[in-house]
């Protein structure tokens, strides 16, 4: 076989790509210098003061830190529960529906918020959620006494939690209804000839032969527990519902861009992206030795 | 096949009744929402609208027609998405390429795939990576919503993963008649690749018309806000009044914001996906489970 002389040309390709991740992605891993700093913009990385871990002691310290560390996990590990339970259950209801066109709609009407912006579902869900809005009119029909539903600590992580499943549920749908055609139909075949019905044949058949996309999809998204939806909280959300709504990534927003508090935010941010890392690195190892999924 | 039993056939109304329930309950905040835009700016605020306009004009849209933030952000997304779209691809093109080359063929090829995989589990954060932003110059440029993610090494790897499936033979027929890489890369590559090109393309496209918040982060001029970002200040500013205590202050507050007006400006940002979403949806749903699931 000849092969291609011209290795040259392929660095020079990568080399676009290279300079790109080198600036971008590379220099703001180096950029976590300014968690140990005093950092001045105008000092920048190089001139700024070492502090050593005062940024952090600093933070950990902040009476709300504790608050929105809690709120963090509470919103993401509902989160990461429903969008197991919800698609889960969906799939399973959508595969007994045997006219095709109807599935089809069905599955693209559920998918549809997953392509919209949180600035889009941001405004329709303040909107359904208002005073006057729809909700408290079914409430008032009712008799019953209105709620602000965006200014309740308690309503409002409810309702961050559920749009965040409306929106995504999608995706995991239909990765589980892919799953679903992948198992063999001779096994229903044959659980049809022993007698089982379709609900024995959804418990013994379906399930076991989902549990491997299960389990993967649940395992890789423990790596993202420290993510409990930036844009979406910080789109819906108002200083009322900071001590049920602020997450990791609020806070630092705030910290740093509006308190200018540029070193303390940078040390949550690093406290963040090292527990994710160690997160990612322990979920990946998991998944390759239950399901041997590799990404490369 | 044998008669469906009594119960089964129960099961499968229960089930389309309640399938399309759910169904009915995620189109109606969309339905709501498009009433409202075309409802009285009265009956808007009273909030009167459920499912039907009430009072219905097109006020909304007239005036929107007039608004200048509203066509000019608009403007600046199209370019956003054009100029972003093309540069993510080029890039994915060509990196993917040489890194679907074997360890033999491309001898570097294991250091570059390290080099790239590591920053999709590790980042510097939000704040580095603005400081970055800002030095290298790129505060208030639309090339602000385009560099610092120039390369999605996701999408990359879908593409690697592809150029991989190639037959190695069409490669080898192509090197024997003197094409170098380039031409592999554009006349071979390429055009075998359509279908997983449109899916990342797609994703892409979606991607920079929905982003909003690089936006507030690196543009300070509202003049070249994006559509999203500019919706998404009409958005945070009701949020920020709304910390007012008592029922009366909210429900002022709530009126004097045009609703109908805003509502119709939501309803047009989220109109192009929705328009060609019936359409594209098959080469998204392709894309994800390629994806996901991997034998």
């Amino acid at each position: 076989m000849r092969t291609l002389k011209k290795e040259y040309l392929l660095h020079l390709m990568l080399l676009p790509g290279v300079i790109v991740t080198l600036i971008y992605a590379y220099g703001p891993m180096a950029g976590l210098v300014m968690a140990f700093q005093q950092f001045e913009p105008l000092a920048g990385f190089f001139r700024s003061d070492f502090v050593g871990f005062d940024n952090f002691r600093y933070v950990f310290e902040l009476p709300d830190f504790k608050q929105v560390l809690w709120n963090t996990i509470v919103i993401s590990v509902f989160k990461m529960v429903l969008f197991l339970l919800v698609p889960l259950i969906l799939a399973l209801l959508l595969n007994e529906v045997t006219r095709r066109w109807f599935s089809r709609f069905i599955q693209s009407a559920i998918f549809l918020p997953f392509f919209l912006s949180w600035t889009v579902l941001g405004g329709v869900i303040i909107e359904l959620f208002s005073l006057n809005g729809p909700v408290n009119g079914l409430l008032g029909a009712l008799h019953m006494e209105p709620i602000m539903f965006m200014l309740d600590n308690n309503w409002f992580r409810g309702i961050v939690i559920g749009s965040d499943v409306w929106k995504g549920m999608g995706y995991n749908m239909i990765v589980m209804l892919a799953a679903i055609t992948g198992i063999h139909a001779t096994l229903y075949e044959a659980a049809e000839v022993d007698g089982a019905g379709r609900w024995k044949q959804m418990i013994h058949i379906t399930l076991p032969g989902m549990a491997p996309i299960l389990i993967l999809l649940g395992v890789l998204s423990l790596g993202g527990i420290l993510n409990a939806g930036f844009e979406q909280i910080l789109i819906m959300y108002n200083p009322t519902v900071y001590e049920g709504a602020d997450i990791i990534d609020t806070f630092v927003y705030r910290l740093g861009m509006f308190s200018q508090q540029f070193g303390p935010a940078a040390a949550v941010g690093f406290f963040k992206s090292v527990i994710s890392l160690a997160l990612v690195a322990v979920t990946y190892y998991a998944a390759y030795k239950y399901n041997n999924y590799r990404i490369f | 096949m044998h008669k469906p039993t009594i119960s089964r056939r129960l099961f499968v109304i229960t089930n389309t009744l309640v399938l399309s329930l759910i169904t009915l309950l995620g189109i109606i905040p969309f339905v709501h929402l498009l009433s409202i835009s075309l409802s009285s700016n009265t009956a808007a605020m009273a909030g009167e609208v459920r499912l039907w306009p009430v009072g219905f004009n097109l006020d909304a849209y007239r005036y929107l027609g007039e608004k200048v933030e509203f066509f000019r952000s608009f403007r600046v997304s199209l370019t956003r998405v054009v100029l972003g779209t093309a540069v993510n691809m080029l890039l994915v093109f060509i990196t993917a390429y040489p890194l679907s080359k074997s360890n033999h063929q491309f001898k570097f090829r294991t250091p570059y795939v390290w080099f790239f995989a590591i920053t999709m589990f590790f980042g510097g954060g939000l704040i580095p990576t603005y400081m970055v932003v800002k030095n290298t110059g790129l505060i208030d440029s639309v090339w602000a919503l385009i560099l610092p993610g120039a390369l999605n090494v996701w999408n990359m790897v879908l593409m690697l993963n592809f150029f991989r499936t190639i037959p190695k033979e069409l490669e080898e027929a192509a090197t024997i008649d003197g094409a170098g890489h380039w031409r592999i890369l554009w006349r071979i590559y390429l055009p075998v690749s359509l279908p997983s090109i449109a899916t990342i393309g797609l994703f892409t496209i979606v991607g920079h018309w929905n982003s909003w918040f690089d936006g507030i982060l690196y543009l300070n001029s509202p003049e070249k806000y994006p559509l999203q970002t500019y919706l998404s200040t009409l958005i945070m500013s009701i949020n920020s009044q709304m910390t007012s205590i008592s029922i009366e202050q909210i429900k002022a507050m709530e009126n004097l914001s045009e609703k109908t007006l805003r509502t119709a400006q939501i309803f047009m940002g989220a109109l192009p996906i929705m328009v060609v979403y019936p359409f594209l949806q098959k080469y998204f749903v392709k894309g994800m489970t390629v994806g996901s699931v991997k034998e």
